[in-house]
């Protein structure tokens, strides 16, 4: 096959696309420039997609023996994730940017070039796995993200290539170093890699401006303000700055984000559990569930699975959770589990 | 395997891009290697720095000839982008000493980046006052541009700096006539010759011009050399300080075997440029007829009068609308087929081209660009292999292009 490799200029992807080559396909390497103005270098396991890492990109294909290209999709993500998180928090969701990257860059953009271009797939560095043409958790649960690849059709998963879903990460770092790969004691990349420094409140409150508005209890009662609702998320605890402590002397959690009323209500824990939620936009990874189907539900990444029934209705999907869940916001994918492999997901609209 | 990429890797490779660097020429190699294991700092005062000095010294004597230049106006740099630098930043610095007056700059809207970011880089940092002379459709600046420009204050004008050839789409600019129109305001006037000395006929004294940027690779020379022709009299302020070893304009210690290297290519440049001119033209006319028969939408971009007076002749450059320069660049590469976009940066990522849009292509037809260029060892072979394969690649190019547009 004619693979384009994804290199991001980190061990994962090095990996990967040394081993498509040892499977004997005809590769390609790819870097993704994703910012218009690339920093030089990055700090720590912040941020990406700095000219280093173009740079550490090149050198593994060197080292791999394949033709590598820079593909400029700035303005892409721009649009489709970076502005999509701005507009998402300003709505009162709390969206997976990495899960958009997935579902609009890589295996849209990127694939969609792919193929035209006469590839037949595109091998990426996700810790994955592909069982039978559905998406399948990868052998190191610890690494597993099949669920920020959870929203992918039956059409990308049939063109995507992940060549380290049944190998240990340790193992992966093992073999860079052996093949000669310099980028093998990298740190993992981690956060948001637009925003380099971490801090997601100052990221929107530059790009949204400041909208204060009150805190509330859930009988009403205003017990504190912000300078922004877009700053919090369901299920938050830290950073509510509420000066005088609830009657019962509990913690306080965000069970509610309104933008329209700027409007943040708090509440206690078990105020968060939810036992229902309705996803929107849902994907399947066969046919549509025709009747409710027992599977597992996940709401976010590396997040806590439990047993759930769903019943898909159109474009949408009910999921009653057996086992209630902390903290589900509206905004976030459910993935949907049949054991190991993706039966579908949807984005939450709404919980009960 | 009837892979494309996989037999255009067994395949022998179609280099066409000459124009980003050539391959040395033998005679150049020899000379050069027969210095690399001497020792001898030229400017070492024994015998064996005397011996190194008498090679730089012949070199440069040599080189004068090939420029129509007095061996003492050659000054040896690390490249073209060192002298353009030098040039630009040299000149103005001169010229602002002498008058604080002149702090404007005036340089065509197509030149490379090393005059354009040095000229960027004194706007920003030394109070000088840019204008980018515009250019017409095919690229050209009309010298009665230069006159009126310098005319509205010829006092407050530093220095002109207008390239010979354009590297992109090969476009000769009249230079004696720009020469001379800076000339009658007294105003020093640079060119940068990295593209057209070899491939037209290029002598600095009957140009008129005050400095010339010529460099080693595109000739057939060493990486890493080139020269400043600086006329005897223009005054310029060093960038690189130290021992002073070229006129006190240019420090570092000279690179002696790459010098002799560059001397000898540079020798047979001047020499062999109406032969090569010929052969270069004669291969880049049957590329643009056999590629606008496989291709009847492609469009030739830059002057469409191929006469080597007003395009270089190793310079062919297309545009192909509906299709992305990456993707077109890619596909050829996959088929064995080298050649360029125009255009890069330090990423490696496409932007449209600054000469094409200062030239009015419109922007989806600039990213859709390719640069064929030719050189000393290409054949009618390279053409054949290029009209073989840019029908299918133009249209696989075309579908990946509509699908990014429609994503």
């Amino acid at each position: 096959m004619r693979v384009l490799a994804a290199m991001s200029g980190g061990v994962d992807s090095a990996v990967a696309a040394a081993r498509a080559v040892d499977a004997g396909h005809d590769v390609t390497g790819v870097h993704l420039a994703l910012s218009a103005k690339p920093t030089s270098f990055r700090t720590g396991a912040r941020g990406c997609c700095t000219l280093e890492d173009a740079r550490d990109a090149r050198r593994a294909a060197d080292v791999i023996g394949i033709p590598f290209y820079v593909w400029d999709l700035a303005e892409r993500f721009r649009q489709d994730v970076v502005e999509d998180f701005v507009a998402e928090y300003a709505a009162g969701r709390t969206p997976n940017p990495c899960l958009r990257c997935n579902e609009k860059i890589k295996f849209s953009a990127v694939l969609d070039k792919a193929l035209a271009l006469d590839f037949d797939a595109v091998c990426t560095g996700h810790y994955a796995r592909v069982v039978d043409g559905r998406l399948a958790r990868a052998a190191d649960v610890a690494k597993d993200q099949s669920y920020v690849l959870g929203v992918l059709t039956t059409r990308q998963v049939a063109h995507a290539m992940f060549p380290l879903g049944g190998t240990q990460k340790q193992d992966v770092r093992r073999e860079a170093e052996t093949r000669g790969l310099a980028v093998a004691d990298k740190p993992d990349s981690h956060d948001v890699c637009f925003i380099p420094d971490g801090d997601t409140a100052g990221f929107l409150q530059r790009r949204l401006g400041a909208e204060p508005g009150p805190i509330v209890d859930t009988a009403g009662v205003v017990v504190g303000e912000h300078d922004g609702a877009f700053a919090f998320t369901v299920g938050q605890r830290r950073g509510l700055r509420i000066g005088r402590p609830a009657a019962d002397g509990l913690p306080r959690y965000v069970l509610d984000v309104s933008p329209v009323t700027r409007t943040v209500t708090v509440g206690a824990a078990e105020d968060l559990d939810v036992s229902w939620l309705q996803g929107e936009r849902a994907v399947w990874s066969g046919a549509r569930p025709g009747v409710p189907t027992s599977c597992l539900a996940q709401v976010r990444a590396h997040g806590e699975v439990v047993p759930a029934v769903a019943c898909a209705d159109g474009e949408t999907v009910a999921v009653d959770l057996v086992q209630p869940l902390r903290g589900v916001a509206p905004g976030q994918a459910v993935v949907l589990y049949d054991g190991d492999a993706v039966l579908g997901s949807a984005t939450i609209a709404s919980t009960a | 395997m009837t892979d494309p990429t996989a037999a255009a890797r067994a395949r022998r490779l179609t280099y066409l891009d000459h124009a980003a660097t050539t391959p040395m020429v033998p005679e150049a190699l020899e000379a050069m290697s027969a210095c690399l294991g001497m020792v001898g700092n030229p400017s070492s005062l024994h015998a064996a720095g005397r011996s190194a000095r008498r090679l730089v010294e012949e070199a440069r004597e040599s080189l004068a000839a090939s420029l129509g230049a007095r061996p003492s106006e050659v000054i040896f740099t690390g490249g073209g982008t060192e002298s353009d630098n030098l040039a630009v930043k040299g000149l103005y610095w001169a010229r602002r000493g002498e008058d604080p007056a002149r702090r404007r700059i005036l340089a065509s809207a197509v030149e490379h980046h090393a005059v354009m970011d040095s000229v960027l880089w004194l706007a920003e940092h030394e109070g000088a006052v840019v204008e980018w002379l515009p250019v017409d459709a095919v690229g050209r600046v009309d010298p009665e541009t230069l006159r009126a420009a310098i005319a509205t204050d010829p006092g407050s004008v530093a220095l002109v700096s207008v390239m010979w050839a354009n590297n992109e789409v090969g476009t000769v600019q009249p230079v004696a006539a720009l020469a001379e129109v800076a000339r009658s305001y007294g105003v020093p006037i640079h060119s940068d010759a990295v593209q057209a000395f070899g491939q037209l006929s290029v002598d600095f004294a009957a140009s008129g011009l005050d400095a010339m940027t010529v460099t080693g690779h595109k000739i057939g020379g060493p990486l890493g050399t080139g020269l400043l022709v600086l006329g005897r009299t223009v005054d310029l302020t060093p960038v690189l300080h130290g021992g002073g070893q070229e006129r006190d304009v240019r420090s570092g210690t000279l690179d002696t075997p790459a010098i002799v290297g560059l001397a000898a290519a540079a020798e047979l440049a001047a020499k062999r440029q109406p032969e090569r001119a010929e052969q270069f033209a004669g291969l880049r006319d049957d590329l643009a007829r056999r590629l606008l028969v496989a291709v009847p939408d492609a469009v030739l971009t830059g002057d469409p009068d191929l006469d080597v007076a007003h395009r270089l002749p190793g310079n062919a450059h297309f545009s192909f609308p509906g299709c992305e320069g990456d993707a077109l660049l890619l596909l050829l590469d996959a088929r064995g087929v080298e050649c360029s976009t125009g255009s890069a940066c330090s990423a490696g990522v496409p932007q449209p081209s600054h000469v094409l849009l200062a030239m009015g292509v419109p922007e989806d037809l600039a990213r859709g660009s390719l640069r064929f260029s030719f050189g000393h060892t290409s054949t009618p072979d390279d053409v054949d292999a290029v009209v073989e394969v840019i029908g299918p690649v133009v249209a696989r190019a075309r579908r990946a292009g509509q699908n990014a547009v429609r994503a």
